[in-house]
């Protein structure tokens, strides 16, 4: 996927690693050990964490996960690049993806791809809009077929997308 | 009931009695309606007395594969062995193009989920229960998280549940976007911190599955269905039947594309295809007819409009009429649809889709919609379909999982029974009626 190209630099990726498996985020993690029969069965939840905390997974993320789960980095990031979700790059501060499978496709849904293009300014698939608040992706299908376009905004799922609609979706999104 | 629409009087409302009924969702709510009953009654009964009840109801897999739920159950090992702890997952991963039916359970009836898996994991042995949910489900995942902390509070999940002496504790387990792990043997990897590669089986699951441990993964509304067949007996569900008595009970139809009032309609199994399109779900648009249908989920075989005038929805009847009811999502396609194109968009899922480990899918799906993406550029050559056809031969059948064979089916049925479609580009150099804003496969890979 085109997501691969290089995003526009945030402040937050030139700043050192701060770790995230400290104090709560520690104790969270130690909870979730009690829950699976082996340390590595938390990987893919000690990966969201990341995620939630630094807005992507970087190589110190990774180096991180791994260390706490007694895996290798190599290892962590095999899985961290087999899982569509997980961002190995930053991206925007908004994070969109629309849905094209072929229910919402029928029914429009490219026509929604276009329109928010043209609205956040991202211009084209995978790429952080000039000011860093938005990236928008087509994924494959988000499991609200009866209701096209089904579009998720970090973690905001929305029904019934035309491209009418977008420019009031996003305004709360700053 | 078809939600957002209100019930049409031809459904039989089981699972989706209380969709769109927020005051379901909570523990009080829930019990207000009669639920946990079916949980205490299964555990006042011996786990054979719960398999046997679900074997007799002849309750089937509403995830794609239709296996026998009691059957299934009864393959777990008969006690706990040391250190063999046994695990049931719950499949809600639900990815199937075309399906949307188990968001709308974990939606409004959380509870209903939790009752059936606790009443399942009770049955096999399970101490601990997984439901895998799909990374993109955030407000199911929200709402079975509180669910889950309320049945907790309430004494019906944890150390003791109800007092019984029996201990049923769920986690849930957060997907990260990937359709492979809805198949069995990829989520058991993908629960295990590992990437989502299906697993060469046997081992089967209830001897060697997840963490090596015995396991029985069932999906969503498979599980949902098991509180109602508790409560009210294997006969009653049975009994709901309008045509092979293989095929028991209700099935969630997810209704989408080009009908005129899209939704989840839950029928009794065996009511005729043509009337859940065009009674219930209203038909097609003013003006419009209907071209074809793919019924259960993306990867079955697409139906004509011809096919479905005398099809009962049931497992055989589907199967009749050269397609299979798989999840229950069913795709309409009216005489709007550039077909060849929508077949692309569907290669083009698999291909993003597959693992890469079996070399027939990994190189299968991309060729196909390469090909695919060809004939829609207007460079379509005669010899093509021939191609597609045997491309497709030997990506069915041939590989650890069924997602190239998934691949193949609406490739196949859409050049066997569409090829006028195909011949309009190829031939007489059609132009694409889509837009296509989306970037080929070459362009993304």
């Amino acid at each position: 996927m085109s997501a691969d190209s290089p995003a526009v630099a945030h402040g937050a990726e030139q700043a050192p690693y701060r770790p995230v498996f400290v104090g709560e985020a520690q104790a969270r993690l130690q909870k979730l050990f009690e829950q699976y029969p082996t340390k590595q069965g938390c990987l893919l939840p000690a990966l969201w964490m990341v995620q939630e905390a630094r807005g992507w997974i970087p190589d110190e993320g990774i180096a991180e996960v791994a260390e706490q789960l007694g895996l290798t980095p190599a290892y962590v990031k095999g899985v961290v690049t087999f899982y569509t979700m997980y961002h190995t790059h930053p991206v925007g501060r908004h994070f969109i993806q629309v849905c094209t499978t072929s229910p919402c496709n029928i029914c429009g849904a490219e026509e929604v791809v276009k329109a928010l293009l043209a609205a956040t300014g991202c211009g084209e698939l995978g790429a952080t809009s000039p000011d860093g608040r938005f990236t928008v992706i087509e994924t494959e299908c988000l499991g609200a077929c009866g209701f096209p376009t089904p579009v998720l905004i970090d973690n905001d799922f929305v029904e019934s997308i035309t491209p009418e609609r977008v420019s009031g979706l996003l305004q709360g999104y700053k | 009931m078809g939600y957002p629409y209100p019930s049409h009087a031809r459904e039989t409302v089981v699972l989706s009695k209380y969709f769109g009924d927020a005051a379901a969702r909570s523990y009080d709510g829930w019990v207000k309606r009669g639920g946990y009953e079916g949980l205490k009654k299964a555990l006042g009964m011996t786990r054979e007395a719960v398999i046997e009840e679900v074997k007799n109801s002849g309750l089937r897999g509403r995830g794609g594969a239709g296996f026998p739920t009691g059957l299934k159950w009864s393959f777990m090992p008969k006690s706990v062995g040391p250190g063999r702890a046994h695990y049931l997952v719950c499949n809600a991963d639900e990815s199937e193009p075309g399906t949307f039916k188990d968001r709308e359970i974990m939606r409004w009836t959380p509870h209903g989920l939790i009752e059936g898996c606790a009443i399942a994991a009770y049955a096999i042995g399970a101490e601990r229960i997984y439901i895998y949910i799909r990374g993109e489900f955030t407000e199911a995942w929200a709402i079975m998280s509180r669910a889950v902390a309320e049945a907790v509070e309430a004494g019906a999940l944890g150390r003791n549940v109800f007092g019984s002496g029996h201990r049923i504790e769920v986690v849930l387990h957060r997907g990260a976007g990937a359709y492979i792990c809805g198949e069995e043997t990829a989520m058991m990897n993908s629960l295990e911190g590992k990437r989502g590669n299906p697993r060469i089986k046997p081992p089967f699951p209830a001897q060697s599955g997840v963490f090596g441990m015995p396991t029985t993964i069932n999906n969503v509304e498979t599980l949902a269905a098991v509180p109602s067949i508790m409560m009210r007996g294997a006969p009653w569900y049975k009994g709901l039947c309008l045509s092979s008595p293989k095929s028991t009970g209700t099935k969630l139809w997810s209704v989408c594309g080009h009908v005129q009032r899209p939704g989840n309609y839950e029928v009794t199994m065996g009511t005729p295809m043509k009337d859940l399109i065009f009674e219930m779900a209203g038909g097609m648009r003013p003006g419009r007819k209907l071209k074809a249908v793919i019924p259960g989920g993306s990867s079955v075989p697409i139906m004509t409009a011809q096919e479905i005038e005398d099809c009962p929805l049931d497992y055989e009847g589907i199967v009749a009429k050269g397609s299979m009811l798989g999840s229950g999502g069913m795709i309409v396609m009216d005489d709007s649809t550039d077909l060849v194109y929508q077949i692309m968009r569907l290669a083009r899922f698999y291909a993003h889709e597959s693992c890469a480990q079996c070399t027939q899918c990994r190189e299968g799906t991309a060729w196909t919609t390469r090909i695919l993406e060809r004939i829609l550029a207007g460079q379509g050559k005669p010899e093509d379909l021939d191609l597609l056809l045997d491309l497709a031969d030997n990506m069915t059948g041939k590989t650890i999982c069924v997602l190239s064979d998934s691949c193949a089916a609406p490739v196949v049925s859409g050049i066997k029974k569409f090829p006028e479609e195909f011949e309009a580009y190829i031939r007489h150099r059609r132009r694409p009626a889509s837009s296509g804003s989306a970037p080929t496969m070459a362009a993304r890979s």
